[in-house]
């Protein structure tokens, strides 16, 4: 096998622009409402259908979910967008997943990927359209029954009515509707008539999450499936030499042992019998090139890098020229960790093969990938893979990755019967795609007035591109590693951004916000060094240097004055951090006071402009989340490396943030009637710098290191 | 043979009895609201009742629970059940929801002995439980609401 399978085809695909670095896609790729023939099943009652709708002859709406829901809300806002230009009661409608098919692509990604806060801005306009596109259809039908202009029709609450107070349902509409052929152009609601857009309506899927209901991937369950457990090689490349199956075959209850290209699965009716009888598994790995590495070893190798110049990925005016003739500089270094994405539930997926196809099942955040990849995994023809997604407990870029879809169906494949493969945690913390650890070398030129006149900001670290998507990267360029430095929003002369890309032999992969939260931590903790060497406050330097940026200069004012900046009490201090990420201008407060054990975090204030908010319950909710992500992660997780393994293993040693360590946390957001910027990511990256630069005025003390707790112990 | 009660309903299991309750819940009996999380007692993502006292279930060998009741979010007593279950919908607790039935497990037997709970005694009893979405505000609202509805049942 290759040792990315999908690369052929990403190939390909990277030629149609596979992903935002390639933006001719918008030219290239044709949206249709219509759903491909594979993906369709022949209807014996009339139905009117389109991509993200499906309406009966009873009048029963369902409203098609084509992105992932790991808790981000798309199960929701996503039927919002539908709903909304449908003019049907969100209540009453019925949501499927989508299977993979072309129609789905997110057009910012360039696949059917659910990932880098895209989803409401790739959907929001297709998705109105597409909800306005079947409303249309229906209004036109029940104009051509009453022989009246379609002007003179009305749709609501799923029911057509005519100015003379005629009425039809939609139900009763669908069979001459669904002979119409679709509009080619749909005008859609002024916002002042939206219903349910910009409304707090119940999450569609939180019945069943708290029920007990909800499927996610560990829960599929199929006729005659066995439970797998996969032995993997300790250094996550490693092959198998030779295996002595017969203690585990030897264990009541294990039916079956089968070996795939990345290891050796057990399988039986539970897991606890998969998992005993692949312990007693006796195998002898090679580890390859890989089990020489250890943090020592990397870091080193890491830094030898750093020397060598990188890709510029952004320069302005005269670039770092004159950084030598600047009256005097501010140079600091930030290094951060590999991090594992520990989803809470840990890595699984279900396959099962019959008649000849593949399905799939389980928790996917790239369905396109997952088809492609177990095509290739099992020799199948990707016609033949189809992709069931369920709920994901937890992604943030974990389950894009398609070792596991892979692994499940080889094992399937091979064991002759519907498999779930289930990932242990230690598995699971182990054979991890590593948030890239990185050094950001960070030199600012100021004139003789203080003014910063060239910044300059080198990232060397591992590229998730370069190894997912290699066609992607050009000229040592990968964009997604740009982020948080790329977008900087302040007015400086000269600037630029530099690039190296270093392989460290440690597989990486896309964390959520990516590397905004690795650039953000350098960029706003070097900004506060900054201000200190300047003898400005941290708050009016950035407002200066956010001079006609009125979204940013907004943010950060009302996030400073809502925490109450210059009014700390005594004892603790408050720290700020600004960035655009993903389309959203954010700003984060952090209140820390100093304990024994090291900081502590009070109060974490944040003010949001995302534009349009969909749904602002659930927008509260994500960036609560995403802050609490990015300060359980900074504060206290590092992935280490012995002997080319990764030595954490479980929460012992990997620690989660629990209640008793949550700050107070006050977020607004900014009225806006601008189009909907990211949200799913936003909260991530601002917390680390607004506690370190916090720390920083209480204690004196810069962390230059995450995680941040490493430099109190 | 083992003879189990789950949710009040009599099951059997003759499989080996170190088997840790969890996974014959959710491999045998099909009853997959507890969820696995870490297999440690970390994360209490797989939190049931053994006759009414919140376990770890990843860590519990099944042969401890013969002759007692083992409970999962399906089989609570009604009233604290619907109260929690009305409280998490009210407080929109859960994103990707696969730790919430294990906090609502440790919040029920909390909330049955104490329907006035402090943030103290909220954060004792469910400090054992990680959410990786962070909904650790929306859960501790939500218990209050909870118990509160269960205080107002009882008067």
């Amino acid at each position: 096998m290759k040792k990315y399978v999908l690369q052929d085809k990403l190939e390909s695909s990277a030629r149609r622009g596979f992903i935002k670095a390639t933006s001719a896609l918008s030219g290239a790729l044709v949206i249709g409402f219509n759903l491909p023939a594979a993906g369709a099943k022949t209807v014996d009652a009339p139905m009117l259908t389109n991509a993200w709708v499906k309406v009966d002859s009873k009048g029963a709406v369902t409203l098609i979910c084509h992105r992932s829901e790991m808790g981000q809300g798309v199960y929701t806002s996503m039927p919002m967008l539908v709903a909304e230009e449908l003019d049907v009661p969100l209540s009453s409608v019925k949501i499927e997943m989508a299977p993979s098919a072309p129609v789905y692509i997110n057009a910012m990604l360039g696949g059917q990927i659910t990932g880098g806060s895209t989803s409401v801005r790739d959907a929001w306009t297709k998705l109105r359209e597409a909800g306005a596109s079947a409303r249309t259809m229906l209004v036109g039908a029940a104009a051509e029954t009453w022989k009246v202009p379609a002007a003179e029709c009305t749709a609501a609450n799923g029911v057509v009515m005519h100015k003379s107070g005629k009425k039809l349902s939609y139900g009763a509409l669908v069979a001459k509707a669904s002979t119409m052929k679709a509009p080619e152009k749909v005008a859609l609601k002024d916002p002042k008539d939206w219903k349910i857009i910009g409304k707090n309506k119940p999450r569609l899927d939180t019945p069943s999450k708290v029920y007990g209901k909800a499927q996610f991937g560990i829960d599929v369950k199929k006729p005659g499936m066995l439970v797998a457990s996969l032995a993997q090689a300790p250094v996550i490349g490693g092959k198998v030499v030779k295996v002595n199956d017969a203690k585990a075959k030897a264990l009541k209850g294990v039916v079956s042992v089968v070996q795939i290209p990345d290891g050796v699965a057990v399988l039986a009716k539970d897991f606890y019998t998969a998992k005993k009888g692949r312990d007693l598994l006796e195998i002898e790995w090679d580890n390859g090139a890989g089990a020489d590495l250890d943090n020592e070893s990397i870091a080193a190798a890491l830094r030898t890098a750093s020397v060598n110049p990188g890709a510029i990925m952004r320069k302005d005016g005269s670039g770092v020229a004159d950084m030598d003739k600047a009256a005097s500089k501010v140079e600091a270094e930030y290094e951060l960790p590999f991090l594992a994405h520990a989803t809470l539930e840990p890595v699984n997926c279900t396959a099962e093969i019959i008649n000849g196809e593949c399905h799939v099942t389980g928790p996917i955040q790239f369905q396109q990938g997952a088809q492609y990849g177990v095509a290739a995994g099992i020799n199948m023809p990707p016609e033949k893979v189809f992709i069931h997604t369920t709920f994901l407990g937890g992604g943030y870029g974990r389950k894009l990755e398609l070792d596991f879809q892979i692994q499940a169906a080889q094992i399937a494949k091979a064991a002759g019967v519907p498999v779930k493969l289930l990932w242990s945690r230690e598995d699971d913390m182990t054979h991890d795609f590593y948030r890239p650890l990185s050094l950001h070398q960070m030199t600012a030129g100021l004139d003789a007035a203080g003014n910063v006149t060239t910044f300059h900001s080198k990232l060397t670290s591992p590229s998730v591109t370069a190894r997912a998507f290699p066609p992607v990267v050009q000229n040592g360029k990968d964009p997604f590693m740009a982020e948080g430095a790329e977008n900087l929003t302040y007015k400086i002369p000269n600037i630029v951004v530099e690039n190296v890309i270093h392989d460290t032999g440690i597989r990486v992969g896309y964390w959520r916000s990516v590397s905004n939260a690795l650039n953000a931590f350098a960029v706003e903790s070097f900004v506060d060094e900054i201000a200190l060497a300047t003898k400005k406050d941290p708050v009016a330097l950035r407002m200066e240097m956010l001079k006609g940026d009125t979204r940013s200069q907004n943010v950060l004012k009302l996030a400073t004055e809502k925490a109450g900046w210059g009014k700390a009490a005594s004892g603790r201090a408050l720290g700020v951090a600004q960035m655009e990420c993903y389309g959203t201008h954010s700003a984060v407060v952090a209140e820390v006071s100093m304990t024994k054990e090291g900081p502590k975090v009070h109060k974490v204030t944040a003010v949001v402009d995302c534009g349009i908010v969909v749904h602002p319950d659930q927008a509260h909710a994500q960036i609560e989340s995403g802050i609490l992500l990015g300060f359980s992660s900074g504060m206290k997780n590092s992935i280490t490396i012995k002997n080319g393994a990764v030595e954490q293993t479980n929460f012992h040693n990997y620690p989660m943030l629990r209640m008793s360590e949550v700050p107070l946390i006050d977020i607004t957001f900014v009225s806006s009637s601008a189009s909907p910027g990211g949200l799913g990511e936003v909260g991530v990256p601002l917390i680390m710098p607004a506690i370190a630069n916090a720390v920083a005025t209480l204690t004196g003390k810069r962390v230059h290191k995450l995680p941040l707790m490493g430099s109190f112990a | 043979m083992l003879k189990l009660n789950v949710n009040g309903k009599p099951a059997n299991f003759d499989g080996d009895p170190d088997t840790p309750i969890l996974w014959v819940l959710r491999d045998h009996l099909d009853v997959t609201s507890p969820k696995f999380g870490c297999g440690m007692a970390l994360c209490g993502a797989c939190t049931v009742h053994l006759d009414g006292a919140p376990i770890r279930s990843c860590s519990v060998p099944v042969s401890a629970a013969a002759g007692r009741k083992i409970t999962t979010i399906e089989g609570l007593p009604a009233k604290v059940g619907k109260a929690l279950q009305d409280a998490w919908i009210a407080e929109e607790v859960p994103q990707c929801g696969y730790c919430q039935t294990g906090q609502m497990m440790s919040a029920a037997a909390l909330i049955a002995k104490n329907s006035n709970p402090s943030e103290a005694d909220i954060i004792g009893a469910m400090d054992g439980n990680v959410c990786r979405c962070g909904t650790y505000h929306r859960i501790q609202k939500a218990i209050v609401r909870a118990g509160k509805s269960v205080a107002g049942a009882k008067a």
